[in-house]
């Protein structure tokens, strides 16, 4: 049923759908823009942190005095004490705050810890060497699937996987934290949630009984712009709780950022996956069954349960999977958790399945999209990507062609759910013509501001220019955290119904000058506030405003709204194609082009939209072909937790990206999340790439020159 | 980092006079790429840094002469430079490194391995004294000259180009200038108390010397991505032509052995033959023909043998 916050229809429109740039793109870019790294209040005290240099340890004697000593060190708070177990090389003990940044290091140096060492495994590729690290996971079975592969056509056994990788964000964890008064403590995190982390300080210093009880409406939270989080970034973590305790503890504010070492060591990491797969089809490419035996590693902690199989679902499957505890730092979540592995484990076991049955993937995947949760939207987008990486021209059998230089392409297809989180959003319009949008939400790089902006201005008629957004403040009313690819359809929801019922008031109040009788018979359109059947009779926004006189309009939007129409949905698939050449005498391989066809409901800004997918592109590039945590059995230590052999792409590594948003098609459901869904299928598509060209299957990413010869030797050479 | 005395001399001689006859004591500061990360991950614990900046007479590119601080921009802006060491330095791909990093700096960079930078010293042994790469991540070690204890691989790019060029350095120490050929700047370690360098502790390196002598040269590099990325495996060859002859060549690989590794069987399997992709893969398989390799790094001989091939076609064009 319509209600009056609908999205307008698309010959309403003025702003949304438009290609609107970053609002504080020019901020970011000159450096103006002050992330919580730069927060610099009077006083500041600098914190450190003492890690562990073992990688699974008991700590039998802490000695802080040599670090207190030192001139210039203000505080020392413990995370782990006497006792207690360290699980992983880079796992925080302490934190010391000193006047500097250079004589906290020191302090951090002249900190002893005192080990018993205890046996590590940092390794969780060969299961078999695992032993009691294995814990029991999923188990699923439907249909009967040993029958199954009995009985089809033709069958395929193959063994993939995908190695952990850390979120590396631009801008490290950390926060600034200031403890003023007993209940006044101010927080510029670096953080996904905003309306979270109160709460998470107050329950993290609720722990310890010498210190004042704190509630969350005590600690303000302040992160007005954010350098990227992925997933990583939902908690205060021991940093940030440690920060709290030593401004406590010396009356002033402390910053602890992490280093780009610590950042990559205890921060984050995506679980690898590991799984055998079996798979069969019938004779025309009808998958019929999947069963794998998966593994994983998310550090000492439990995994989650795998994605497998994945979209596409057979009616015999069956999954039997474990994880691994390995002494290595911890998972967090990572853009579409679990997604990019398991398309990795599915969509190149299918391809790989394809080639037995000597079908194009295009082929293949089209038919067998009946087997998923939207076969039209799948085969609408296969097409489209096939047509935008001239799929028929470049592909081949796989393994054919001559020259040292090979080309493939290959293709994988993935799905997101995408719905909106809760939010509120308070729109005010001041006597003087302002208005603004205040939301307690972040924005994570994302470019929630400028969406925020875009559905106010839509709303009210006016240019993006004249509308302010205020945010990243716990402050204002609160949002949700931004995972899962929530939010934009939270807060493009909430904006928009606090902004049509601020708007309703106005109308209110200029009704009787413009002879309506009732807000109904009113319209907003180009700057104007004029009658439905009348435009002639129209009063300018500005004049409109100050009929207000000394009123301030302030009305609220809520997400969810029962009564508020359905503005946001959840569910999305999108096919990504990659075309690449690999040099079959090293092995290396090189990007020539990706595409990403992607489906999201309704798009509130179209080039942000296309920029989260181009980054997406970029961070699966990476996956794919170099980056790589790369753990030292013997000694336990995290060997490339720097940017030199920790590898990323530079612009020159990422060849052509061509982006498809499905804009129009799916505009009545409303708007859906988009951050994760790009982000699956890179490492996937790529892979399979590599398959096309060399006619090998290098089974693991990243897909690494070692791999690609490996992978040619056991096939007999280049031919 | 730990605190050190620093020091900014205006000539080699008070330079030399300021460092120290221990290593660990002072460091060299060129460019300080290198350094400064070093130091910041307290791999190296001077009490005092000597600063090259103010002394004169270091600098500078020539078709003979390279300046020890000249910067790699410095000698990829000159139009004398051999085709072998400009190629070279094309690998450093990043502007900042160009900018900052010299060419003596290059050639004397510590090795990358994980291990010495994970502070497990330059031999990488743990604290019951094991070595670690042999048994653990040796995927970018060496796969030549890696009997042990050594199996760091050298850093330097620019080391191959110069000594397949027959390159002689320039040094100084309290005992005056020596000149010596690029070859015998490295060696192998084998003691703790060694390093990778034959430069003594107060020695200067002042400059390279380039012999000239018309050698058709090349160098090529097997590297992942273009952004800055250090190779897998090098190659650089100089060769003496008699018309399509080979009348002598210098093969020398790098990224493949704790120092630059001169391949006489590669040379002398070139010598008196016309150039073909025949001829470049037999001399390819010569110079690889006594690697070792690791666990991890079997597919390194085959990107060395690579290197060796397409930089032999490269140098006869
Ligand atoms: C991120 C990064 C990427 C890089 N990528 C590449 C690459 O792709 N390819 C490549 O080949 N190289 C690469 N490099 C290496 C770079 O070329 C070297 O770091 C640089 O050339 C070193 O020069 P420098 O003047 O800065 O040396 P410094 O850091 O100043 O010195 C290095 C070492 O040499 C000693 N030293 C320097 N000059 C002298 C002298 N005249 N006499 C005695 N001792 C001296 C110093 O004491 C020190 O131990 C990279 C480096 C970094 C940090
Ligand atoms: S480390 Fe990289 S991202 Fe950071 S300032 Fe330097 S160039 Fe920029």
């Amino acid at each position: 049923m319509a209600t009056k916050y609908d999205w307008p229809s698309a010959a309403d429109r003025s702003v949304i759908g438009r290609s609107v740039s970053r609002l504080d793109g020019a901020e970011k870019a000159t450096g103006r823009a002050k992330y919580a790294y730069d927060r610099n209040p009077e006083g500041l005290l600098v914190g450190r942190l003492v890690t562990s240099p073992h990688a699974n340890a008991r700590i039998t004697r802490i000695d802080a005095s040599g670090a207190e000593r030192l001139k210039g060190v203000r505080g020392v708070v413990l995370i782990k004490d006497i006792g207690d177990e360290v699980q992983w090389t880079g796992a925080e003990i302490a934190a010391i705050a000193a006047d500097t940044e250079e004589i906290a290091r020191d302090a951090v140096r002249k900190f002893k810890v005192e080990y018993e060492v205890l046996s590590h495994l940092v390794k969780e590729e060969d299961v078999e060497k695992a032993g009691n690290r294995v814990v029991p996971g999923q188990e699923n079975t439907e249909g009967d699937p040993s029958k199954a592969l009995q009985e089809a056509d033709v069958t395929h056994e193959g063994y993939y996987g995908a190695a952990t990788i850390t979120h590396c964000c631009m801008e490290p964890h950390g926060n600034t934290v200031h403890w003023k008064g007993e209940k006044d403590i101010t927080v510029w995190a670096s953080t996904q949630a905003v309306g979270r982390i109160g709460a998470d300080l107050a329950k993290n210093l609720a722990a310890d009984p010498s210190l004042p009880k704190v509630s969350p409406s005590d600690i303000r939270v302040i992160t007005p712009v954010m350098g990227g989080g992925f997933g990583s970034k939902f908690n205060i973590d021991s940093w940030g709780v440690a920060a709290a305790k030593l401004s406590r503890m010396t009356g002033r504010p402390v910053k602890i950022m992490l280093d780009r070492d610590e950042e990559l060591q205890m921060a984050g990491a995506r679980p690898s996956y590991f799984g055998n797969v079996k798979v069969g089809a019938k004779k025309d490419g009808t998958l019929t069954v999947f069963d794998v035996e998966s593994w994983a590693t998310s550090g000492v902690g439990r995994g989650g349960n795998p994605a497998l199989p994945y979209v596409i679902e057979p009616p015999n499957q069956r999954v039997r999977h474990v994880n691994v505890a390995t002494n290595t730092g911890p998972a967090r979540a990572w853009r579409a958790p679990r997604h990019p592995q398991c398309a990795v484990i599915t969509h190149c076991a299918l391809t790989d399945l394809a080639h037995k049955l000597d079908m194009d993937p295009v082929d293949f995947f089209k038919k067998n999209a009946d087997l998923t949760a939207r076969p039209d939207v799948y085969r609408t987008e296969i097409d489209k990507a096939a047509e935008l990486i001239d799929w028929k021209e470049k592909y081949h059998k796989p393994g054919e062609g001559s020259g040292h230089v090979r080309r493939g392409v290959g293709l994988s297809i993935h799905t997101w759910g995408g719905r909106p989180h809760d939010s509120q959003c308070r729109v005010v319009i001041e006597p003087d013509g302002s208005a603004s949008a205040e939301i307690g939400s972040q924005d994570i790089g994302t470019g929630t501001r400028t969406v925020i902006a875009m559905v106010l201005a839509e709303t009210l008629a006016l240019p993006v220019s004249r509308v302010n957004v205020k945010m990243g403040d716990s402050s204002f009313p609160p949002s949700g955290a931004s995972g899962g690819s929530t939010t934009v359809g939270g807060v493009s929801s909430s904006t928009r119904r606090a902004a049509v019922n601020a708007l309703e008031k106005l109308k209110e109040k200029v009704a009787g000058d413009l002879g309506a009788s009732s807000a109904d018979e009113i319209e907003a359109k180009d700057g104007y506030l004029r009658l439905k059947e009348n435009p002639k009779k129209r009063i300018a926004w500005t004049a409109a405003c100050r009929k207000l006189s000394t009123e301030t309009i302030s009305e609220m939007g809520n997400q969810p709204d029962r009564d508020g129409g359905k503005l946001a949905d959840s569910g999305v698939g999108g096919v990504q194609m990659a075309d690449v050449s690999v040099d079959m005498e090293t092995g290396i391989v090189t990007m020539n082009k990706m595409v990403a066809v992607q489906d999201c409901g309704l798009i509130i800004d179209l080039k942000l939209a296309e920029s989260q997918v181009y980054g997406s592109l970029i961070m699966g590039i990476c996956s794919a072909l170099w980056e790589e945590r790369v753990y030292d059995q013997m000694s336990g230590v995290y060997l490339n937790a720097d940017m030199e052999f920790y590898k990323l792409a530079g612009i020159g590594d990422i060849g052509e990206l061509v982006v498809h948003m499905m804009t129009g098609v799916y505009d009545d459901r409303g708007v859906i999340g988009l951050g994760e869904p790009p982000a699956i299928s890179p490492m996937a598509a790529i892979s399979n790439a590599v398959f096309n060209a060399i006619g090998a299957r290098v089974p693991t990413v990243p897909v690494t020159p070692d791999k690609v010869l490996a992978a040619l030797e056991k096939k007999g050479g280049m031919a | 980092m730990e605190a050190f005395e620093y020091a900014a001399p205006n000539s080699v001689k008070e330079a030399v006079g300021l460092l120290s006859s221990n290593w660990g004591e002072a460091d060299v500061l060129a460019g300080g790429t290198d350094l400064l990360s070093l130091l910041k991950e307290g791999v190296h614990t001077p009490k005092r840094v000597v600063s090259l900046k103010n002394v004169s007479g270091l600098k500078g590119v020539s078709a003979s002469r390279i300046g020890a601080t000249a910067t790699i921009a410095e000698l990829l802006g000159s139009s004398s430079v051999p085709a072998a060491v400009r190629q070279a330095a094309e690998g450093i791909t990043s502007p900042q490194m160009r900018a900052m990093g010299t060419v003596g700096g290059e050639l004397l960079q510590r090795p990358r391995c994980w291990y010495f930078r994970n502070g497990y010293g330059l031999l990488g042994k743990d604290a019951k004294g094991k070595s670690l790469a042999p048994n653990g991540e040796n995927q970018y070690h060496a796969i030549i000259g890696n009997k042990g204890p050594a199996y760091f691989v050298s850093a330097s790019s620019l080391a191959p180009a110069l000594i397949a060029l027959e390159a002689t350095v320039t040094v100084t120490g309290p005992d005056g200038e020596d000149e010596m050929p690029l070859e015998k700047l490295f060696q192998t370690p084998s003691s703790d108390s060694q390093r990778e360098n034959t430069l003594q502790p107060n020695q200067v390196l002042t400059g390279i010397n380039l012999p000239g002598g018309g050698a058709r040269s090349a160098t090529y590099e097997v590297r992942q991505r273009q952004l800055m990325d250090w190779p897998l495996a090098s190659a650089s060859v100089a060769l003496k032509m008699s018309g399509d002859t080979v009348e002598s060549a210098r093969v020398v690989l790098g990224h493949v052995a704790p120092t630059p590794w001169r391949s006489s069987d590669a040379e002398s399997a070139l010598a008196g033959k016309a150039v073909s992709e025949d001829t470049a893969m037999a001399a390819a398989k010569a110079a690889l023909s006594a690697a070792t390799p690791l666990s991890r790094n079997k597919h390194k001989v085959q990107l060395a043998r690579v290197a060796v091939k397409r930089a032999i076609l490269r140098a006869a064009g």
